[in-house]
């Protein structure tokens, strides 16, 4: 069993942040790294994404977005509650080279819907490892949005955009990255998390750019240690496993299309579930 | 006394058209006086061959007397001496090419109903309420770390608790058993008594550490900072997929996936249970092991109206139980002999519509001694169906070599021991089961387990390598 310390909402129930004290995991877990969660005896597995650790006090921190049932259930619990099962670090860590610092390179960071949460952890890790940050940030709207300040801090120049345009620029993403890509010829890499959709336009726009890519890839999971191949990818044309081959691959060799199809696979499920949940 | 009957004593089942629409058990297990007329079939051979069939040496002939004079809990215990886990291999065990092929019985007649014997004793302790736990010796002041808790790692850390050293148990998943909890289904073998089994080596001073995946939280070569020697039992969990086109369309599984949703994660009582599973109405699983019979079984009782099995050779070749094949048929699953898939078929929505196959005629036989399936040329055929299962192996789990470069592989990405003790390539650490074999069976698992057990014990008490 792993206590809640501390529950606030991000964006008004919708986007929480919780820290569970995991001591061993708190000691352990990477930037690029995940958990998998099972909140309680007749609970599903999730993955979730660690935002930020502190190694010190055991806690690491995850911020996930009520999507359906299990996020649910799991935005119901209150600091001093238990989750059932944390199981992690899974996945493998932002590669080591990456983090060395890029000579007079810089480095985009693009950020979509709850993507941000681990897009900071790591580059926060770049940052650390004395690179320049472009920070790119993007929601649906003003409440979706979060770590704004926290991003802000870390990078060198920072851009927000909204759908609705109710803060920072109106539109997507991709608008200031092309901007960028455009007026600095020194962008090393770029490093996209967010929905299927956001990471496969940041990798058309950067292909033509032809700077590389990495993405985070977020399929549907349970075991989480390579026993099933419930989250297989086709990346370069070969099958591989998210969970312990990524998450973050060459976005550019990634299939998204079908990650996006099969990203559906439960989706009247899913909705079964919360039916029965209300009855 | 009246002549024995050539036959097994018959086990009543559950009649295939109801236990389709259920979980439970099919067998229901000998009575007494059933377990007592069977046990009066053996002959007492003087030199039993049947002991040399058995992977853990167990006294068959001796438990098997002592059924018969109705001594059941002097036979459990002699039982355990050898097999901490009866209840689970006398399901599971492939007694027919084990134990009861060496009868002298079965010669001219049906051999000793051994496996069958041997769950009798076992649930009838169990369902007494008083499982009996070896005597733990005084510590010995070593520690041991076993890595899975499968049927390797739980015979491992039953035996070194009875020798008396301190044995931690790492499991990746949220409940303990390995194979036997997410794999073989609830109407093979029941969950409850799988924990029930486990539950003994908590008595026995093991500990369990669940969520633990090794080679993330720890690495092999922390774990032997904090302990005197580790065992390696994480089991073949790598599932191979055929490798054609369409195989990542929506509605294909690994048989690993869907054997977790529905057995780990309880899928089949969705949605009480939270974890979705795919209900095809016709099902394809592909390859002819136990586990492809597993899928189409489960899937029958997860409403499937079509369960076919498609196997690559003839039913000569199924590497599966026979019993377990019988099961399938009794159920109503249909065979398609000597075809292989070649492409997915799927809709614009990115869902399996059809599998398209080769037909197969057999070959000379290959280096396993089976007849090697060879492709007839324009003969491929389409079969209409909305999910499909690939059931055709795995590999060992790659997660402790990938992260341990120093630990010896072979071309197949086992682990190399040394068959008479369990040694790997790296000084106190030990390994058995499937990681060693890749897909094999409980029982050598179980075998493998006593073999490095008993490699542990003389290593800690020498200290040479």
């Amino acid at each position: 069993m792993f206590q809640i310390v501390r529950k606030h909402e991000m964006a008004k129930g919708t986007i929480i942040s919780l820290d569970i004290s995991t001591p061993e995991i708190a000691r352990k877990i990477k930037a690029g790294q995940f958990v998998i969660i099972r909140v309680n005896q007749t609970g599903e597995r999730i993955p979730l994404t660690v935002a930020d650790k502190d190694t010190f006090s055991g806690i690491i921190t995850i911020i996930f977005q009520v999507v359906g049932k299990s996020t649910a259930l799991l935005r119901s619990l209150k600091i001093g509650d238990s989750i059932r099962d944390v199981v992690g670090p899974l996945g493998k860590p932002v590669e080591s080279e990456l983090l060395t610092p890029l000579k007079s390179g810089t480095i985009i960071m693009v950020g979509g819907g709850t993507g941000i949460a681990i897009l900071y952890h790591i580059a926060k890790a770049f940052k650390e490892a004395s690179n320049n940050i472009i920070g790119i940030i993007g929601a649906k709207n003003k409440d979706l949005l979060f770590l704004e300040n926290e991003m802000n801090a870390i990078c060198d120049e920072f851009t927000i955009t909204t759908d609705d345009g109710s803060h920072g620029e109106k539109g997507f993403v991709t608008q200031p990255l092309e901007r960028y890509l455009k007026e600095k010829k020194d962008i090393q890499l770029v490093y996209a998390i967010g929905p299927v959709i956001m990471m496969k336009n940041v990798c058309r726009i950067t292909k033509e750019f032809e700077v590389p890519t990495m993405v985070s890839l977020n399929p549907i999971m349970i075991d989480g240690t390579g026993m099933c191949g419930g989250c297989r990818v086709t990346v370069d044309n070969k099958i591989r496993f998210c969970c312990v081959d990524g998450p973050d691959f060459d976005g550019h060799k990634v299939d998204f299309d079908e990650l996006e199809k099969r990203n559906s696979l439960y989706r009247d499920d899913e909705k079964d579930c919360i039916l029965f949940s209300i009855k | 006394m009246a002549k024995s009957s050539p036959k097994k004593t018959p086990m009543r089942e559950q009649p295939p058209k109801e236990r389709i629409k259920n979980y439970n058990e099919v067998p229901f297990g000998y009575s007494p006086e059933e377990a007592v007329i069977e046990a009066e079939r053996c002959i007492k051979c003087k030199k039993p061959s049947c002991i040399e069939g058995c992977p853990v040496e167990i006294d068959i002939q001796g438990f098997i007397a002592l059924i018969a004079e109705k001594k059941f809990k002097e036979g459990i215990s002699l039982l355990k001496k050898k097999n901490i886990l009866p209840a689970l291999s006398g399901r599971v065990c492939p007694q027919e090419t084990q134990c009861e092929q060496k009868c002298v019985l079965g010669v001219k007649n049906e051999p000793v109903a051994i496996g069958r014997l041997e769950r009798f004793l076992a649930d009838w302790e169990r369902e007494k309420g008083e499982i009996e736990v070896p005597p733990i010796p005084e510590w010995t002041g070593k520690k041991v770390a076993v890595v899975g808790s499968g049927p390797s790692g739980i015979t491992v850390a039953a035996d070194l608790a009875q020798t008396g050293h301190k044995v931690d148990l790492f499991e990746a998943l949220h409940q303990p058993g390995g194979v036997l909890t997410y794999g073989i289904p609830e109407f093979r073998l029941p969950k409850a008594i799988v924990l029930k089994e486990i539950d003994s080596l908590k008595k026995m001073g093991v500990n369990i550490y669940l969520n633990s995946v090794i080679g993330q939280i720890k690495s092999l070569n922390e774990l032997l900072k904090e302990y005197d020697a580790v065992f390696l039992g994480t089991g073949a969990g790598l599932p191979w997929f055929l490798e054609v086109p369409g195989e990542n369309l929506n509605g294909i599984y690994s048989s690993n996936e869907y054997l977790t949703r529905s057995n780990l994660m309880k899928a089949y009582l969705f949605p009480k249970y939270k974890t979705p599973v795919i209900k095809g109405k016709r099902v394809a699983t592909v390859g002819g092991g136990n586990v492809a019979m597993d899928c189409a079984r489960t899937a029958l009782r997860l409403g499937a109206e079509k369960s076919i099995i498609i196997y690559r050779r003839s039913r000569t070749e199924m590497p599966a139980r026979s019993e377990e094949v019988h099961h399938a048929e009794e159920e109503g699953v249909i065979f398609q002999f000597l075809s292989n898939p070649c492409a997915f078929i799927g809709d614009k929505n990115n869902w399996v519509r059809e599998v398209e196959c080769v037909r197969m005629k057999l070959g000379d036989p290959d280096a396993s001694g089976r007849r090697k399936p060879v492709p007839i040329p324009d003969a491929n055929f389409r079969m209409p169906i909305d999910l499909a299962i690939i059931a055709i192996g795995n590999s060992p789990n790659p997660l402790i070599p990938s992260t341990t470069p120093e630990l010896q592989l072979n071309k197949n990405t086992s682990v190399v021991i040394n068959p008479a003790n369990g040694r790997t390539s790296i000084k106190g650490v030990f390994a058995g089961g499937d990681i060693v074999r890749g897909g094999a069976t409980v029982i050598l698992a179980m075998g493998d387990g006593r073999i490095a057990s008993k490699g542990i014990n003389e290593y800690l008490q020498t200290g040479i390598w």
